[in-house]
Protein backbone atom coordinates (compact mmCIF):
# COMPACT_ATOMS: atom_id res chain seq x y z
CA UNK A 1 0.00 0.00 0.00
CA UNK A 2 1.71 3.22 -1.06
CA UNK A 3 1.44 6.29 1.40
CA UNK A 4 -1.47 8.27 0.34
CA UNK A 5 -3.61 5.02 0.10
CA UNK A 6 -2.35 3.95 3.70
CA UNK A 7 -3.10 7.59 5.02
CA UNK A 8 -6.96 7.18 3.75
CA UNK A 9 -7.57 4.15 5.08
CA UNK A 10 -6.35 5.56 8.09
CA UNK A 11 -8.38 8.81 8.38
CA UNK A 12 -9.85 9.06 5.34
CA UNK A 13 -11.90 12.42 5.95
CA UNK A 14 -8.19 13.87 7.14
CA UNK A 15 -6.30 12.19 3.83
CA UNK A 16 -9.19 12.95 1.47
CA UNK A 17 -8.42 16.58 0.74
CA UNK A 18 -4.75 15.76 0.01
CA UNK A 19 -6.17 12.54 -2.89
CA UNK A 20 -8.18 15.28 -4.58
CA UNK A 21 -5.10 17.57 -4.18
CA UNK A 22 -2.43 15.00 -6.06
CA UNK A 23 -4.87 13.18 -8.06
CA UNK A 24 -6.79 15.82 -9.11
CA UNK A 25 -5.02 17.49 -11.70
CA UNK A 26 -4.23 14.62 -13.80
CA UNK A 27 -7.89 13.39 -13.74
CA UNK A 28 -9.43 17.24 -14.56
CA UNK A 29 -7.25 17.55 -17.56
CA UNK A 30 -7.66 13.83 -18.74
CA UNK A 31 -11.41 14.99 -18.52
CA UNK A 32 -11.38 17.92 -20.30
CA UNK A 33 -9.06 16.34 -23.14
CA UNK A 34 -11.56 13.22 -23.22
CA UNK A 35 -15.09 15.40 -23.45
CA UNK A 36 -13.72 19.01 -24.95
CA UNK A 37 -15.67 21.06 -22.09
CA UNK A 38 -14.77 22.63 -19.02
CA UNK A 39 -17.73 22.83 -17.31
CA UNK A 40 -18.63 18.73 -18.16
CA UNK A 41 -14.99 17.91 -17.06
CA UNK A 42 -14.96 20.23 -13.86
CA UNK A 43 -18.41 18.38 -13.25
CA UNK A 44 -17.71 14.32 -13.65
CA UNK A 45 -13.92 15.47 -12.06
CA UNK A 46 -16.43 16.59 -8.99
CA UNK A 47 -18.42 13.77 -9.06
CA UNK A 48 -15.57 11.03 -9.30
CA UNK A 49 -14.33 11.98 -6.29
CA UNK A 50 -17.46 12.07 -4.59
CA UNK A 51 -18.37 8.80 -5.32
CA UNK A 52 -14.49 7.84 -4.63
CA UNK A 53 -15.40 9.39 -1.27
CA UNK A 54 -18.42 7.46 -0.67
CA UNK A 55 -16.67 4.12 -1.91
CA UNK A 56 -13.54 4.44 0.55
CA UNK A 57 -15.74 4.59 3.21
CA UNK A 58 -17.32 1.60 2.91
CA UNK A 59 -13.66 0.07 2.26
CA UNK A 60 -12.26 -2.46 4.51
CA UNK A 61 -8.76 -2.95 5.34
CA UNK A 62 -8.74 -5.61 2.56
CA UNK A 63 -9.92 -3.64 -0.13
CA UNK A 64 -7.73 -0.75 0.90
CA UNK A 65 -4.73 -3.56 0.74
CA UNK A 66 -5.83 -4.21 -2.81
CA UNK A 67 -6.90 -0.51 -4.06
CA UNK A 68 -4.88 0.98 -7.19
CA UNK A 69 -5.81 4.77 -6.55
CA UNK A 70 -5.66 5.87 -10.35
CA UNK A 71 -7.06 3.32 -12.06
CA UNK A 72 -9.58 2.56 -9.59
CA UNK A 73 -10.36 6.75 -9.99
CA UNK A 74 -10.14 6.34 -13.79
CA UNK A 75 -12.49 3.47 -13.88
CA UNK A 76 -14.71 5.43 -11.84
CA UNK A 77 -14.56 8.44 -14.52
CA UNK A 78 -14.63 6.57 -17.24
CA UNK A 79 -18.20 5.01 -16.44
CA UNK A 80 -19.37 8.41 -14.98
CA UNK A 81 -18.55 9.80 -18.60
CA UNK A 82 -20.76 7.13 -19.87
CA UNK A 83 -24.01 8.37 -18.05
CA UNK A 84 -25.20 11.10 -17.62
CA UNK A 85 -25.09 13.05 -13.89
CA UNK A 86 -27.98 13.09 -12.18
CA UNK A 87 -27.11 13.99 -8.59
CA UNK A 88 -26.07 17.62 -8.95
CA UNK A 89 -29.37 18.91 -8.51
CA UNK A 90 -29.14 17.10 -4.39
CA UNK A 91 -25.41 19.10 -3.62
CA UNK A 92 -24.84 22.73 -2.79
CA UNK A 93 -22.70 24.46 -5.70
CA UNK A 94 -19.74 26.58 -4.63
CA UNK A 95 -19.50 30.37 -5.30
CA UNK A 96 -15.99 31.64 -6.05
CA UNK A 97 -15.51 34.35 -4.08
CA UNK A 98 -12.75 35.96 -5.97
CA UNK A 99 -13.85 37.94 -9.05
CA UNK A 100 -11.78 37.01 -11.71
CA UNK A 101 -14.32 34.22 -12.53
CA UNK A 102 -14.35 31.01 -13.94
CA UNK A 103 -10.60 29.96 -13.75
CA UNK A 104 -9.86 28.23 -17.15
CA UNK A 105 -6.14 27.56 -17.43
CA UNK A 106 -6.22 25.80 -20.57
CA UNK A 107 -2.86 25.70 -22.53
CA UNK A 108 -2.67 27.87 -25.85
CA UNK A 109 -2.26 25.51 -28.78
CA UNK A 110 -5.05 22.85 -27.09
CA UNK A 111 -7.91 23.98 -29.75
CA UNK A 112 -5.49 22.45 -32.29
CA UNK A 113 -4.65 19.40 -30.21
CA UNK A 114 -8.58 18.58 -29.13
CA UNK A 115 -8.99 18.71 -32.91
CA UNK A 116 -6.60 16.01 -33.42
CA UNK A 117 -7.38 13.84 -31.09
CA UNK A 118 -11.21 13.98 -31.98
CA UNK A 119 -10.11 12.29 -35.16
CA UNK A 120 -8.66 9.00 -33.19
CA UNK A 121 -11.16 6.53 -32.68
CA UNK A 122 -12.62 6.40 -29.38
CA UNK A 123 -10.61 3.52 -27.23
CA UNK A 124 -7.06 5.58 -29.23
CA UNK A 125 -7.79 8.74 -28.09
CA UNK A 126 -8.82 7.09 -24.44
CA UNK A 127 -5.79 5.49 -24.37
CA UNK A 128 -3.39 7.90 -25.71
CA UNK A 129 -4.91 10.93 -23.40
CA UNK A 130 -4.62 8.42 -20.17
CA UNK A 131 -0.96 7.24 -21.23
CA UNK A 132 0.40 10.72 -22.04
CA UNK A 133 -1.41 13.55 -21.17
CA UNK A 134 -1.84 11.98 -17.26
CA UNK A 135 0.86 9.80 -17.73
CA UNK A 136 -0.71 6.57 -16.37
CA UNK A 137 1.41 3.18 -16.51
CA UNK A 138 0.02 0.59 -19.39
CA UNK A 139 -0.99 -1.78 -17.10
CA UNK A 140 -3.14 1.12 -15.11
CA UNK A 141 -5.12 2.29 -18.08
CA UNK A 142 -5.51 -1.48 -19.09
CA UNK A 143 -7.37 -1.92 -15.41
CA UNK A 144 -8.77 1.38 -15.51
CA UNK A 145 -10.36 0.78 -18.99
CA UNK A 146 -10.90 -3.38 -18.56
CA UNK A 147 -9.12 -3.65 -21.85
CA UNK A 148 -5.90 -6.41 -22.15
CA UNK A 149 -2.37 -4.31 -21.92
CA UNK A 150 -1.67 -5.67 -25.45
CA UNK A 151 -4.78 -3.65 -26.67
CA UNK A 152 -4.06 -1.01 -24.86
CA UNK A 153 -0.03 -1.22 -26.18
CA UNK A 154 -1.53 -1.07 -29.64
CA UNK A 155 -4.03 1.88 -29.35
CA UNK A 156 -1.57 4.27 -28.06
CA UNK A 157 1.07 3.06 -30.84
CA UNK A 158 -1.91 3.34 -33.64
CA UNK A 159 -3.04 6.59 -31.97
CA UNK A 160 0.34 8.43 -31.42
CA UNK A 161 0.89 7.48 -35.53
CA UNK A 162 -1.65 8.83 -36.55
CA UNK A 163 -1.04 11.96 -34.89
CA UNK A 164 2.10 12.55 -36.08
CA UNK A 165 0.41 11.62 -39.61
CA UNK A 166 -2.07 14.69 -38.95
CA UNK A 167 0.96 17.39 -38.12
CA UNK A 168 3.14 16.53 -40.84
CA UNK A 169 0.08 16.94 -43.31
CA UNK A 170 -0.29 20.13 -41.21
CA UNK A 171 3.18 21.76 -42.06
CA UNK B 1 9.39 18.31 -30.15
CA UNK B 2 7.71 14.79 -29.51
CA UNK B 3 4.07 14.44 -29.68
CA UNK B 4 4.69 12.32 -26.53
CA UNK B 5 6.00 15.82 -24.98
CA UNK B 6 3.33 18.29 -26.62
CA UNK B 7 0.81 15.88 -25.08
CA UNK B 8 2.23 15.97 -21.67
CA UNK B 9 1.73 19.95 -21.92
CA UNK B 10 -1.99 19.69 -22.46
CA UNK B 11 -2.24 19.02 -18.50
CA UNK B 12 -2.46 21.59 -15.91
CA UNK B 13 -3.29 22.67 -12.60
CA UNK B 14 -6.62 21.69 -10.98
CA UNK B 15 -9.16 24.74 -11.67
CA UNK B 16 -10.52 26.84 -8.75
CA UNK B 17 -13.43 25.41 -7.33
CA UNK B 18 -12.91 22.00 -8.25
CA UNK B 19 -11.55 20.87 -4.76
CA UNK B 20 -14.22 23.12 -2.62
CA UNK B 21 -17.04 21.07 -4.70
CA UNK B 22 -15.88 18.47 -3.93
CA UNK B 23 -15.39 19.39 -0.24
CA UNK B 24 -19.30 20.16 -0.31
CA UNK B 25 -20.29 17.04 -2.03
CA UNK B 26 -18.60 14.85 0.21
CA UNK B 27 -19.80 17.02 3.38
CA UNK B 28 -16.15 17.36 4.27
CA UNK B 29 -17.19 20.43 4.24
CA UNK B 30 -20.61 22.79 4.50
CA UNK B 31 -21.94 25.08 2.56
CA UNK B 32 -23.11 28.76 3.58
CA UNK B 33 -25.11 31.75 2.71
CA UNK B 34 -26.70 34.94 3.85
CA UNK B 35 -30.10 35.97 4.52
CA UNK B 36 -32.42 38.39 6.19
CA UNK B 37 -34.45 37.86 9.14
CA UNK B 38 -36.76 39.67 11.56
CA UNK B 39 -33.76 39.34 13.79
CA UNK B 40 -31.27 40.68 11.19
CA UNK B 41 -28.88 39.45 8.58
CA UNK B 42 -28.24 35.45 9.34
CA UNK B 43 -25.63 32.88 7.93
CA UNK B 44 -27.64 29.92 7.03
CA UNK B 45 -25.38 26.56 6.42
CA UNK B 46 -26.09 23.65 4.65
CA UNK B 47 -24.81 20.17 3.22
CA UNK B 48 -26.64 16.82 1.63
CA UNK B 49 -28.38 16.35 4.45
CA UNK B 50 -30.15 19.41 4.45
CA UNK B 51 -29.73 22.93 6.79
CA UNK B 52 -27.39 22.44 9.24
CA UNK B 53 -27.49 25.78 11.44
CA UNK B 54 -28.73 29.24 11.54
CA UNK B 55 -26.33 31.56 13.36
CA UNK B 56 -26.47 35.52 13.37
CA UNK B 57 -24.44 36.92 11.02
CA UNK B 58 -21.40 38.66 13.17
CA UNK B 59 -17.97 38.43 13.31
CA UNK B 60 -16.60 34.54 14.02
CA UNK B 61 -19.56 32.96 12.74
CA UNK B 62 -17.21 30.74 10.59
CA UNK B 63 -14.84 29.96 13.33
CA UNK B 64 -18.02 29.44 15.65
CA UNK B 65 -19.10 26.57 13.23
CA UNK B 66 -15.83 25.21 12.93
CA UNK B 67 -15.03 24.85 16.35
CA UNK B 68 -19.06 23.65 16.94
CA UNK B 69 -19.09 21.08 14.06
CA UNK B 70 -15.89 20.29 13.03
CA UNK B 71 -16.16 20.71 9.21
CA UNK B 72 -15.23 24.36 7.26
CA UNK B 73 -17.49 26.32 5.72
CA UNK B 74 -17.44 27.64 1.91
CA UNK B 75 -19.86 29.82 0.35
CA UNK B 76 -21.83 28.71 -1.94
CA UNK B 77 -25.58 28.12 -2.92
CA UNK B 78 -28.12 25.59 -1.30
CA UNK B 79 -28.85 21.78 -3.21
CA UNK B 80 -31.45 23.49 -6.16
CA UNK B 81 -33.91 20.22 -4.69
CA UNK B 82 -34.65 22.32 -1.65
CA UNK B 83 -32.91 25.54 -1.58
CA UNK B 84 -35.68 27.55 -2.48
CA UNK B 85 -37.48 26.51 0.58
CA UNK B 86 -34.90 28.24 3.40
CA UNK B 87 -36.60 31.46 3.10
CA UNK B 88 -39.88 29.79 3.27
CA UNK B 89 -39.04 28.24 6.54
CA UNK B 90 -37.49 31.06 7.76
CA UNK B 91 -40.72 33.25 7.53
CA UNK B 92 -42.82 30.69 8.59
CA UNK B 93 -40.74 29.26 11.72
CA UNK B 94 -40.86 25.57 10.55
CA UNK B 95 -38.95 23.76 8.04
CA UNK B 96 -42.05 22.56 6.14
CA UNK B 97 -40.54 20.75 2.85
CA UNK B 98 -36.95 21.74 4.22
CA UNK B 99 -34.57 18.68 5.29
CA UNK B 100 -32.72 19.40 7.75
CA UNK B 101 -29.48 17.83 9.22
CA UNK B 102 -29.81 16.85 12.86
CA UNK B 103 -26.94 14.54 13.18
CA UNK B 104 -25.06 16.26 15.73
CA UNK B 105 -27.68 15.71 18.03
CA UNK B 106 -28.37 12.76 20.27
CA UNK B 107 -31.88 10.71 19.36
CA UNK B 108 -33.74 12.22 22.38
CA UNK B 109 -32.62 15.65 21.42
CA UNK B 110 -33.40 15.21 17.62
CA UNK B 111 -37.01 13.92 18.76
CA UNK B 112 -37.12 17.40 21.03
CA UNK B 113 -36.32 19.57 17.91
CA UNK B 114 -38.50 17.87 16.03
CA UNK B 115 -41.30 18.04 18.35
CA UNK B 116 -40.28 22.09 18.79
CA UNK B 117 -40.50 21.96 14.84
CA UNK B 118 -44.18 21.04 15.12
CA UNK B 119 -45.55 23.80 17.38
CA UNK B 120 -47.95 26.67 15.58
CA UNK B 121 -47.06 29.88 14.61
CA UNK B 122 -48.18 32.20 17.02
CA UNK B 123 -47.84 30.18 19.70
CA UNK B 124 -45.70 29.28 22.68
CA UNK B 125 -45.15 25.38 24.80
CA UNK B 126 -43.10 25.23 28.09
CA UNK B 127 -40.37 22.89 28.19
CA UNK B 128 -42.27 20.50 30.54
CA UNK B 129 -45.05 19.97 27.95
CA UNK B 130 -41.91 18.98 24.91
CA UNK B 131 -40.54 16.74 27.47
CA UNK B 132 -44.24 15.33 28.34
CA UNK B 133 -44.35 15.11 24.23
CA UNK B 134 -41.36 13.30 24.11
CA UNK B 135 -41.94 10.75 26.34
CA UNK B 136 -39.62 12.04 29.39
CA UNK B 137 -41.97 14.09 30.92
CA UNK B 138 -39.25 14.50 33.83
CA UNK B 139 -36.49 15.70 31.02
CA UNK B 140 -37.80 19.21 31.38
CA UNK B 141 -33.92 20.47 32.13
CA UNK B 142 -32.97 18.54 29.05
CA UNK B 143 -35.57 20.07 26.98
CA UNK B 144 -34.14 23.44 28.09
CA UNK B 145 -30.25 22.75 27.37
CA UNK B 146 -31.64 20.96 23.99
CA UNK B 147 -33.34 24.19 23.05
CA UNK B 148 -30.46 26.62 24.45
CA UNK B 149 -28.25 24.75 21.62
CA UNK B 150 -30.80 23.99 18.97
CA UNK B 151 -28.10 24.13 15.70
CA UNK B 152 -31.22 26.11 13.42
CA UNK B 153 -33.34 28.52 15.61
CA UNK B 154 -35.69 30.64 13.71
CA UNK B 155 -36.04 27.05 11.12
CA UNK B 156 -36.76 24.78 14.11
CA UNK B 157 -38.80 27.18 16.26
CA UNK B 158 -37.36 27.31 19.53
CA UNK B 159 -38.53 30.99 19.88
CA UNK B 160 -41.50 29.15 20.74
CA UNK B 161 -40.37 27.49 23.52
CA UNK B 162 -40.79 29.04 26.92
CA UNK B 163 -40.29 28.25 30.83
CA UNK B 164 -42.86 26.00 32.71
CA UNK B 165 -43.70 28.90 34.92
CA UNK B 166 -44.76 30.68 31.87
CA UNK B 167 -41.89 33.07 31.56
CA UNK B 168 -40.25 33.66 28.17
CA UNK B 169 -37.13 32.63 29.33
CA UNK B 170 -33.60 32.78 27.65
CA UNK B 171 -33.10 32.82 24.02
CA UNK B 172 -29.87 31.45 22.09
CA UNK B 173 -29.80 33.31 19.03
CA UNK B 174 -28.95 36.96 20.52
CA UNK B 175 -30.45 36.90 23.56
CA UNK B 176 -34.40 37.07 24.96
CA UNK B 177 -35.09 40.58 23.39
CA UNK B 178 -34.69 38.87 20.02
CA UNK B 179 -37.23 36.22 21.53
CA UNK B 180 -39.86 38.57 22.23
CA UNK B 181 -39.31 40.62 18.73
CA UNK B 182 -39.94 37.28 16.98
CA UNK B 183 -42.96 36.49 19.14
CA UNK B 184 -44.46 39.71 18.59
CA UNK B 185 -43.91 39.47 14.50
CA UNK B 186 -46.04 36.42 14.59
CA UNK B 187 -48.93 37.68 16.37
CA UNK B 188 -48.32 36.92 20.46
CA UNK B 189 -48.34 39.12 22.53
CA UNK B 190 -45.57 38.52 24.60
CA UNK B 191 -46.32 41.35 27.58
CA UNK B 192 -49.98 39.42 27.56
CA UNK B 193 -47.78 36.28 28.46
CA UNK B 194 -45.69 37.86 31.11
CA UNK B 195 -48.59 39.15 32.70
CA UNK B 196 -50.16 35.59 32.82
CA UNK B 197 -47.31 33.89 34.09
CA UNK B 198 -46.82 36.77 37.06
CA UNK B 199 -50.50 35.75 38.12
CA UNK B 200 -49.06 32.23 37.82
CA UNK B 201 -51.99 30.92 35.14
CA UNK B 202 -51.01 27.99 33.47
CA UNK B 203 -54.31 27.05 31.67
CA UNK B 204 -57.25 28.73 30.61
CA UNK B 205 -60.50 26.93 30.15
CA UNK B 206 -63.94 28.29 28.23
CA UNK B 207 -66.92 27.09 30.05
CA UNK B 208 -69.13 26.53 27.25
CA UNK B 209 -66.90 23.80 25.66
CA UNK B 210 -65.34 22.67 29.28
CA UNK B 211 -62.12 22.36 27.57
CA UNK B 212 -58.69 23.90 28.93
CA UNK B 213 -55.79 25.03 26.95
CA UNK B 214 -52.10 26.40 27.09
CA UNK B 215 -53.00 30.06 26.62
CA UNK B 216 -51.85 30.86 23.43
CA UNK B 217 -53.44 27.46 21.93
CA UNK B 218 -55.77 29.02 18.86
CA UNK B 219 -58.18 26.94 20.51
CA UNK B 220 -59.23 29.17 23.51
CA UNK B 221 -57.77 31.96 21.38
CA UNK B 222 -60.98 31.62 19.82
CA UNK B 223 -62.90 31.32 22.88
CA UNK B 224 -62.80 35.71 23.36
CA UNK B 225 -60.69 36.69 26.47
CA UNK B 226 -64.03 37.17 28.48
CA UNK B 227 -65.39 34.09 28.18
CA UNK B 228 -62.05 32.51 29.63
CA UNK B 229 -61.71 30.83 33.62
CA UNK B 230 -57.95 31.36 34.73
CA UNK B 231 -56.31 28.04 36.42
CA UNK B 232 -52.78 27.78 38.32
CA UNK B 233 -52.49 24.33 37.36
CA UNK B 234 -53.80 21.32 35.36
CA UNK B 235 -54.85 19.78 38.37
CA UNK B 236 -57.63 22.47 39.62
CA UNK B 237 -58.90 22.94 36.08
CA UNK B 238 -59.63 19.00 35.59
CA UNK B 239 -61.21 19.24 39.88
CA UNK B 240 -63.36 22.42 38.23
CA UNK B 241 -64.77 19.47 35.72
CA UNK B 242 -62.83 20.69 32.79
CA UNK B 243 -61.09 18.57 30.39
CA UNK B 244 -57.61 18.79 28.47
CA UNK B 245 -57.39 20.13 24.93
CA UNK B 246 -56.69 17.77 22.47
CA UNK B 247 -55.12 20.22 20.27
CA UNK B 248 -52.41 21.54 22.29
CA UNK B 249 -51.98 18.74 25.09
CA UNK B 250 -51.79 20.96 27.95
CA UNK B 251 -51.10 17.69 30.41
Amino acid sequence: MDELTAALADDLDRAFPVLVETAGPGLYWGLRRLCGDHQEAEDLTQETFIRAYRGLDGFDRERFDNLRLSPWLWTIALNLGRNHLRNRSRRPTFVEMSDHGISDPEPADSAAWDARLSALSAPQKRAVVLRHVVGLGITEIAEATGRPEGTVKADIHRGLERLRRMMENES
Amino acid sequence: MSIERDLTQLAGELPDGISEGVALGTGLADGFDLYPSPVGEVVVTFNVEGVSSLDLATDGYLERFAERHGRNLLRAEPPAQWGKHITEAMEAGSPGKLPVDLRSKTPFQARVLRIAASIPRGEVRPYGWLAREAERPGAARAVGSTMARNPIPLIIPCHRVVRSDGHLGEYSLGGPHNKWELLTHEGVEPARLVELADHHVRVQADPSTGVYCLPTCHVIRGSGEWNVADFTSTAAARSAGFRPCEVCRPG
